[in-house]
């Protein structure tokens, strides 16, 4: 058999290494665009604030790590796939058959339309070389403009704010972390950055960039005010990398679109991670979730698929994500928002920064948030994941959703003899 | 035979020696704040409940550590942290479903279980044996790991 596997991140790397462990005489590639080893763009917030080097970045830390996996690592960028003839073309002109295709080709930041955002001393926060550049420009005291204050622009901000840089940040929304966070908890993280000196603007737009003399760009903002800065940082956003597979006819939407194998619709044709629209495990509902646990699962699964055939359904992902915004540590999972007919508690704690929201469908656990809590936060995937009944402990929740540790072992470890 | 903790909650007196003997132990001082051990209270039920890593085989932190920082330890079949190369990103503390990964911030990583390298010191401070480290066939590390594939995300396979 001959498996290639397109995309080099977190999915691509841990597809090879299932494929490996299920079919040891398979031909395994792994074809990634970037010109570094396979790297986690996760770690470059630390790499950024210098707590590792690049190769602490790697996903795999033995130099020897796919020659002993006997996994052929090609650094080309795929251009397209003739899905006819099973077979792929790299943008070195070269063609490359396959058996079975795994595309894990990840996403990539959007470029927001703004007059001025193609200048010099604008990046993206992205990858190894976005990074090198930002080392370079945001030396202790730069004036820096983050445009975007998402999951992205907010664990950049962390790492920014560590290297002592003046720092502003732009938010279209109401509020830090929209996908994330509510208004109460969102806005608690706002005050919090407001507080270590950070300067947000929220429910704000940055209407142009403009090059002054001396390399300093002017941000206009949508509230009249102008910054100028040594540095603007985009992260606005990312989409999928799909455009080879639109052109090679695999249905997408808002990622390459996949049935309960992980599929795609051409038979021979897997998608994972940040590319991939899989099951949501809450609603059930397709949707790119671009987020690590779930790109690793996907390859997982997809992985034994491409070997096995369908013995391996796959069931869903929960959504969830961490975040840590200058040492406040914020949660969430699942349906953090609510679901219509559902019940919710919350806890605020402004002075404390402390919040914890938990939402409910009957008795069990759909979906939270939390902030400023560090134990035991995974027991909320575990409850929801579980779909666990927490009988009595709903009624005890919702007047102190704090006692989530104890509902969980009552409800869910049955040695425990609380229930 | 691999060996694994077997907690009995009916014996536990919420003494937190556990506590005490895993602080001194990897963090250097009797702090129950930093063990990685925790003794949770029903005080309605008077009922006292020591919770720890199962070190369960889905091992959802390992799979889901972007920088390969946790690890099998051959020899306990722990599931350890590589310190040095935990970058704290957080994401083992919210993939595992057992909520038995944390974050220390001043050390700006993740602590959990090792089974302090097959000599758990929770288990030799324990004075009412309600911590007992045997076979892993012998406590119920079955039913646990059951409760683990409840929360699996794929079946069959």
């Amino acid at each position: 058999m001959i498996y290639v596997v397109v995309g080099s991140g977190p999915a691509g790397v841990v597809a090879t290494e299932q494929l490996r462990k299920l079919d040891p005489l398979a031909n395994i590639t792994l074809i990634g665009a970037e010109p570094e080893p396979p790297y986690s763009r996760m770690a470059i917030p630390y790499y950024l604030t210098s707590k590792i080097d690049e190769s602490g970045t790697y996903l795999r830390k033995q130099a020897s790590h796919f020659e002993n996996y006997k996994v052929d690592v090609v650094r080309q960028r795929v251009t397209s796939i003739d899905t006819e003839l099973n077979r792929l073309i790299t943008d070195d002109g070269q063609v490359r058959r396959y058996d079975k295709l795994l595309i894990a080709t990840g996403a990539s930041p959007v470029v927001p339309p703004v007059p001025g955002i193609d200048s010099p001393g604008v990046h993206n926060c992205w990858t190894l070389a976005d990074a090198r550049e930002i080392v370079k420009l945001a030396k202790p005291g730069a004036s820096v403009v983050l445009m975007g204050a998402g999951f992205i622009g907010c664990i950049i901000l962390e790492s920014l704010a560590l290297r002592e840089v003046n720092l502003t940040v732009v938010e279209m929304e109401n509020r830090m972390v929209p996908r994330m966070m509510n208004d109460v908890s969102g806005n608690m993280i706002k005050s919090w950055c407001e507080q270590k000196g950070v300067d947000v603007h929220t429910s704000t737009r940055a209407d142009s960039i403009e090059q002054l003399s001396g390399g300093k760009l002017r941000v206009s903002l949508s509230t009249g005010q102008s910054i100028d800065a040594d540095l603007v940082i985009s992260a606005t956003g990312v989409a999928p990398n799909m455009d080879f597979a639109a052109d090679s006819g695999l249905q997408i939407d808002q990622g390459i679109v996949v049935n309960d194998y992980l599929q795609t619709s051409d038979a021979d044709i897997y998608a994972a991670g940040d590319v991939c629209q899989g099951k949501d495990f809450n609603t059930g509902e397709y949707a790119v979730q671009a987020i690590q646990p779930t790109a690793v699962e996907h390859a997982k699964v997809a992985a034994t698929n491409m070997v096995r055939g369908h013995r391996t359904e796959h069931v869903g992902n929960v959504n969830m994500n961490v975040l840590d915004t200058l040492g406040l540590v914020s949660a969430s999972f699942g349906m953090w928002m609510g679901v219509p007919g559902g019940d919710s508690t919350e806890l605020v704690n402004e002075d404390e920064h402390k919040y914890l929201s938990l939402q409910f469908q009957d008795d069990i656990l759909v979906g939270a948030s939390s902030l400023g809590l560090t134990q035991h936060v995974g027991v909320l995937r575990g409850l929801i994941q579980s779909k666990t009944r927490l009988g009595a402990w709903k009624e005890k929740l919702m007047k102190d959703p704090m006692r989530i540790m104890e509902a969980y072992l009552a409800c869910s470890q049955s040695q425990v003899g609380v229930a | 035979m691999q060996k694994s903790l077997n907690i009995d909650p009916a014996k536990c007196t919420g003494c937190l020696q556990c506590e005490m003997a895993c602080s001194l132990e990897n963090e250097g001082i009797f702090n129950t704040s930093k063990s990685r051990i925790k003794v949770f209270t029903f005080h309605e039920e008077g009922k006292f409940v020591p919770y720890t890593c199962t070190q369960c085989d889905e091992a959802w932190c390992m799979h889901a550590c972007p920088v390969d920082a946790i690890v099998v330890n051959a020899a306990t079949g722990s599931k350890d942290v590589v310190a040095d190369l935990c970058v704290g990103c957080k994401v083992c503390t919210i993939a595992c479903p057992f909520g038995t990964v944390n974050y220390n911030a001043d050390s700006g990583k993740v602590v959990k279980c090792d089974l302090c390298g097959g000599d758990p010191q929770c288990v030799a401070a324990c004075p009412t044996d309600a911590i007992t480290y045997v076979d892993a066939n012998a406590t119920g590390l079955d039913k646990m790991r059951q409760w683990a594939g409840k929360t699996d995300t794929t079946v069959g396979g």
